[in-house]
């Protein structure tokens, strides 16, 4: 049995990490709070931009345009959000499994990634890191989302990358975040959508010309879900870390309340010990 | 209410900058300043830089409003906005030591500077500018 003072100290070091597991917890409910009000304050521009671009594409039909036929590049690539600190459970390794366990060669894959962690263990991997923004991660503002998408709207202009993908965690709710993989161009606009959209804006006019305002706007759409990426994961980080925290305070209250048992047992051990030490002694003197 | 007046709303990605019934809304797009009343034919257009007015019944609201696209439809208007602000969220300083930046770039024309992007800059810092003025 371990000795009366290595529990004491083993129970104090445990005791320790359970209040930073709980401020933890705390500092990232709170945040979770403000995040979350953030990220849904996208949604409406995000909902009005998706339908003016339906009823554009009603209108235009996918004429040749840049942003949605393929440019023959066999190149994909990603932009991964992921998070600059751990300690938030699974949030990065479910990110970076996205990429792994997708079936893309490893060649053709460049990554532009958000997030040290993510960005870090992919590149460890054997990934072409072309861009890192991790610094953005800490307060994501729209003209982040803009700077991201210039770069990747450029190469793909350029022909450097034939797709573009979008990797970050979906905020479901405050305990269930979930990884996704979106595609962003070549666009892929939901079929029924635009029918529908056909239907309630017939007469739509475009000013210049539906090519070219279509070509103006695609970017703006595609950053508008690249910025509502970035909430989503923030939100997404915070809910992440807050549980992690959260079983984290658990189980050091379980090892506290299972060091004490040991170490009141191991007092009442050697009280014991001392008595018939003692009353052995008494006894010899006898 | 008469019925001379329509829908607004100014949405950024950060915020829903304004929403309400005005009679009458101007603003800038790449192909001219427009004002539109209601019953407008449906259009939609980019916005460029620039002072969006809307005319309320009560009065008149001022916004810059600096890119994005319009969504005109005979009984609503929207303006989805990259960056909009009203004039009480601007910054003068800022603003003049931006135009001062972005002349100075297209006044060098060195190397490497990105014409068109500080010609912009120059605009955004000149509309925030004159809305105060």
């Amino acid at each position: 049995m371990a000795s009366m003072r290595d529990i004491k100290r083993r129970k104090q070091s445990v005791s320790n990490t359970q209040q930073i597991t709980k401020a933890m917890k705390l500092v990232s409910t709170v945040k979770l709070q403000k995040a979350r009000t953030k990220a849904e304050q996208t949604t409406p521009y995000f909902d009005a931009m998706y339908s003016t671009i339906c009823s554009m594409l009603a209108k235009a039909g996918t004429v040749n345009n840049k942003y949605l036929k393929d440019n023959g590049s066999e190149k994909k690539g990603f932009i991964v959000i992921s998070s600059n600190r751990g300690l938030a459970g699974g949030y990065n390794s479910n990110i970076v499994k996205m990429i792994t366990g997708g079936d893309y060669k490893k060649e053709d894959v460049k990554l532009y990634v958000v997030g040290h962690k993510g960005g870090d263990s992919l590149a460890h991997k054997g990934y072409e890191v072309v861009k890192d923004y991790s610094p953005v991660m800490e307060a994501p503002i729209y003209a982040d989302a803009i700077q991201i998408c210039n770069d990747v709207l450029n190469a793909y202009a350029e022909g450097e990358i034939g797709e573009i993908y979008l990797v970050y965690t979906h905020f479901k709710n405050t305990v269930s975040q979930i990884p996704k993989l979106m595609k962003l161009l070549p666009a892929e606009i939901d079929e029924d959508d635009v029918a529908n959209a056909s239907q309630s804006t017939a007469l739509m006019n475009f000013e210049p010309n539906e090519e070219e305002a279509l070509e103006l706007i695609i970017p703006k759409y595609v950053t508008s879900l690249v910025y509502g990426a970035l909430m989503e994961a923030v939100a997404s980080e915070n809910g992440a870390r807050m549980q992690a925290m959260d079983s984290a305070t658990n189980n050091a209250e379980e090892i506290i309340s299972d060091l004490s048992l040991k170490y009141n047992r191991a007092r009442q051990g050697s009280i014991t010990q001392e008595l018939t030490e003692i009353i052995a002694g008494a006894e010899a003197l006898n | 209410m008469a019925d001379n007046t329509f829908k607004i709303s100014i949405i950024t990605p950060e915020r829903v900058l304004y929403e309400g019934d005005a009679t009458m809304i101007e603003f800038n797009t790449v192909e001219g300043q427009i004002g539109v009343l209601p019953m407008h034919i449906p259009l939609t257009t980019v916005i460029a830089p620039g002072i969006c007015t809307i005319t309320e019944p009560e009065g008149v609201k001022k916004a810059a409003v600096h890119s994005g696209i319009a969504e005109i439809l005979p009984d609503h208007v929207t303006l989805l906005a990259e960056v909009a602000e009203w004039p009480d969220e601007i910054d003068v300083e800022r603003a003049r030591s931006a135009e001062d930046r972005a002349r100075e770039r297209l006044a060098n024309k060195a190397e490497g500077v990105d014409v068109l992007r500080a010609e912009v800059a120059l605009k955004k810092a000149l509309v925030r500018q004159d809305i105060l003025a």
